[in-house]
């Protein structure tokens, strides 16, 4: 019986893409109607203003990855598509939080803020806002260590991604 | 030169003769160059008739076929015809008026986010939005319908880039694709289906579209007759290699030949050329041929393991594989035993013929096999969708490349008629024989009209009975005969119906002499319509029910009087 080796692995995909309007709903609508779900997603210029690159971290087994590839690779705005899951790479994050904040409790905040070295960057009555940067493993960490405070808001971008060394 | 006017002669030079169209507001400047010019426009009575018939011209040709369509409800009717070309692989430009350029995004009058509908059915959808990109669009979208794997673009066009000016210096700058290509080890690719084909005990060549498309018919031919090898086809390899060879065992697949199946099921090593392993043939994905070595060879990356896993994939033009392996299987002087395996085959086609009931009425496959009696392959054989085209795919024997031409992949009800027009504008030396159902033609009668209008030698053989007998047959065999909805009470008289649009139409049924009609049908010029009573209750067999395997066909086997499973 044939068939494709390991189980569902988180991928990074590094595509260059044509830096055109509509370029990202193509990529975004190649994902819907094959069935392949997209975990996160960001987009952005790269050096040369006429490419931008779009970072797609996407789960599934090596056939799913390797059918999303060439499938992304087939469409006329691609330019190159990278899976740099394997690579050696610094993945970051951006998170703001929004979370509660009573006097009583400020302190202890201030405290987890400096241990995972984030920031604060507005001062409500009865709030802080935290800004942090970050793999997925640290993001996760400080959301989970601010929740018991009562988090009001949150938003995060997906994860952007390099490759370390000269390539 | 106004943008129009580029279009066109842009078109000119491309050598396209004709266009399929329906004209519109937005389109209006266009039509008034295209009237004055040496394209030549056929109007059809929809613009699903347009582009079916692009689509069909494209497939006898090889060329691209051109369609244009106003915006809004002229763009959305191209929708489905569009579809039909991108899953079969046809190259097609479809051109599309939009609204002016200030309008778009207001909901103006017969605004369509046409771009938006198409682009997961085109290789690519491009808007033009300014007049310096359009030359540099035209030239890509060209290029991208035509090469590699082939298959529809379209082109929306603001109605003011018709009226404006192309300046012809920015016409010349050419536009240069950064496209990074994927890593290709072709040579080794090749030395390891050498090694399999030397290992081989039972080998077998699969013929698909690719083929087709490749332009690979004759090297096949010298290929297969340098390593003895059986051959089956899939229903879009029909005809690139020729039914009626001596090794060719037909189509495989859900309805394939008995025999076809059986030796594909027992094949130790497949070479399969451009097909796409589409489930009328794998069913479960899983179960298909686990033991078998499958060599697949496609110039779509994508396709290589997408539904069948490949032991040995093979990115490559099919006819530059064929041409690559003659001349390393001849300088290696490999020589195939294939004898007894040939024999083998030999008695699963004696074993398991193809057989129908000929008793009981006019049954459409007698009108089919009469057909290719008559006129064998001096005719382009077109189809519609439904039961009639599977009848087609197993009695008429095709030997010419690009003689037949069927919805494969999106099975489209109405794509016979109009596709018959495309064809018979492509190929204006031979006749057209269209097989349809009486189902599948109500879906685009209006085109009665356009092939009145033209005097197309058209004959339109409608096997009338009077239900959608696929669906009918599925409702028979797998919903206990509950016929819901697919039994029709009240058809049109399809002879008066010719009569009205000017057109000739001979009747048949039970009592008629079956071969005098179809003789008539060509004697008369010009298109005839032959509406032929045939048995409602008729199956397509054999048939591998959902799920089951390769020999697990249910059919009418030989000396037996009941349909059974084979194995
Ligand atoms: C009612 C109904 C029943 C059907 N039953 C059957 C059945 O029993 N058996 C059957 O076979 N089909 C059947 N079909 C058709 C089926 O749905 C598919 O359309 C068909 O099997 C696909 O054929 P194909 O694999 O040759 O691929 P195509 O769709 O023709 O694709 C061609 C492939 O070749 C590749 N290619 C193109 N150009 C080249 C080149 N130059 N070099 C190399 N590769 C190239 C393309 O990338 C693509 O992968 C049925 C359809 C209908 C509507
Ligand atoms: C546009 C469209 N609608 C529905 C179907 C589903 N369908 C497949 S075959 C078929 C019946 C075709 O009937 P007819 O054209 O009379 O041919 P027959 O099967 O009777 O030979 C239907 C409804 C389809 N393929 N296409």
């Amino acid at each position: 019986m044939k068939c494709w080796g390991g189980g569902k692995v988180k991928h990074t995909l590094a595509v260059l893409v044509e830096n055109r309007p509509g370029v990202l709903s193509h990529v975004a609508g190649l994902f819907s109607r094959r069935g392949y779900n997209i975990e996160s997603l960001a987009v952005g210029e790269t050096d040369d203003s006429s490419v931008s690159r779009i970072t797609l971290v996407v789960e599934g087994d090596a056939k799913i990855i390797e059918q999303v590839s060439k499938q992304l690779n087939k469409q006329v705005e691609v330019i190159k598509v990278n899976d740099i899951t394997e690579e050696e790479t610094v993945d970051r994050q951006l998170l703001l939080l929004k979370v509660n904040a009573d006097i009583a409790v400020r302190q202890e905040i201030m405290q987890i803020v400096e241990i995972f070295r984030c920031r604060i960057v507005d001062i409500g009555r009865r709030s802080l806002i935290v800004e942090a940067t970050g793999d997925d493993a640290k993001i996760q960490a400080i959301i989970k260590s601010l929740q018991p405070f009562g988090i009001m808001e949150l938003v995060r971008t997906g994860r952007v991604s390099i490759v370390r060394g000269q390539k | 030169m106004n943008g129009a006017e580029y279009l066109v002669s842009f078109l000119e030079k491309k050598g396209v003769e004709y266009i399929f169209g329906y004209p519109g507001g937005s389109v209006i400047f266009l039509y008034d160059v295209l009237g004055r010019s040496g394209l030549k426009h056929i109007l059809t009575r929809h613009e699903q008739g347009a582009v079916h018939a692009a689509d069909g011209y494209a497939r006898v040709t090889g060329k691209p076929g051109v369609c244009f369509a106003t915006s809004g409800p002229g763009a959305t009717n191209l929708v489905t015809g569009i579809a039909n070309a991108y899953l079969d692989s046809v190259p097609l430009i479809a051109v599309t008026g939009q609204v002016n350029l200030d309008s778009i995004g207001r909901d103006a009058f017969q605004e369509a986010d046409i771009i938006g509908i198409t682009m997961p059915i085109t290789k690519h959808s491009y808007m033009v939005k300014k007049m310096d990109e359009l030359p540099s669009v035209l030239e890509e979208a060209w290029n991208v319908a035509t090469t590699g794997r082939p298959g529809p673009v379209l082109i929306d066009m603001p109605k003011d880039i018709f009226a404006g000016t192309v300046d012809s210096q920015v016409g010349l700058e050419k536009k240069y694709s950064r496209k990074v290509p994927l890593k290709n080890g072709l040579s080794e690719q090749l030395d390891k289906v050498v090694a399999a084909l030397h290992e081989a005990k039972r080998p077998l060549v699969m013929v698909g579209g690719g083929v087709v498309s490749g332009q690979a018919s004759e090297i096949i031919r010298e290929f297969v007759n340098y390593t003895k090898m059986p051959v089956v086809t899939t229903l879009m390899g029909k005809g690139a290699f020729p039914d009626t060879a001596e090794n060719c065992l037909g189509m495989v697949g859900m309805h394939g030949m008995p025999a076809a199946n059986l030796t594909l099921n027992s094949s130790d090593v497949l070479i399969a050329l451009g097909v796409r392993f589409s489930d009328r043939i794998t069913g479960k994905p899983e179960n298909f041929l686990p033991e078998t070595t499958i060599i697949h060879v496609d110039i779509d990356p994508a396709e290589l393991s997408k539904n069948v896993v490949a032991d040995i994939p093979v990115v490559c033009d099919v006819a530059k594989f064929l041409t690559e392996m003659l001349s390393r299987l001849k300088k290696k002087g490999l020589e195939f035993a294939t004898k007894e395996w040939l024999q083998e085959v030999t008695i699963f086609k004696e074993k398991y013929p193809l057989l129908y009931e000929k008793e009981g009425g006019l049954k459409p496959q007698t009108v089919i096999e009469e057909v290719a009696r008559q006129v064998g392959d001096k005719v382009v054989v077109v189809t519609d969708v439904g039961q009639h085209q599977m009848f087609v795919a197993q009695f008429y024997p095709i030997g010419k490349t690009r003689n037949f031409v069927t919805s494969g992949g999106l099975g489209t009800m109405g794509f016979g008629l109009p596709a018959a027009i495309g064809a018979a504008f492509g190929k204006t030396n031979e006749a057209v024989a269209l097989f349809t159902g009486d189902g599948s033609i109500q879906m685009n009668i209006q085109e009665l009209a356009t092939i009145a209008n033209h005097q197309l030698p058209l004959k339109v053989f409608i096997l009338n009975n009077s239900c959608l007998g696929m669906v009918r047959q599925w409702q028979e065999l797998f919903f206990k005969g509950h016929y819901a909805s697919t039994l029709f009470d009240s058809n049109p008289d399809f002879v008066r119906l010719a009569n009205a649009y000017g057109i000739k139409a001979l009747r048949a049924g039970e009592t008629d002499d079956i071969s005098e009609i179809v003789a008539e049908a060509f004697r008369l010029p010009g298109p005839v319509i032959v509406d032929c009573a045939v048995c409602q209750g008729e199956n397509v067999l054999p048939i591998i029910p959902p799920g089951g395997k390769l020999n697990e066909m249910l059919g009418r086997w030989k000396g037996e009087a009941h349909i059974s499973r084979i194995s």
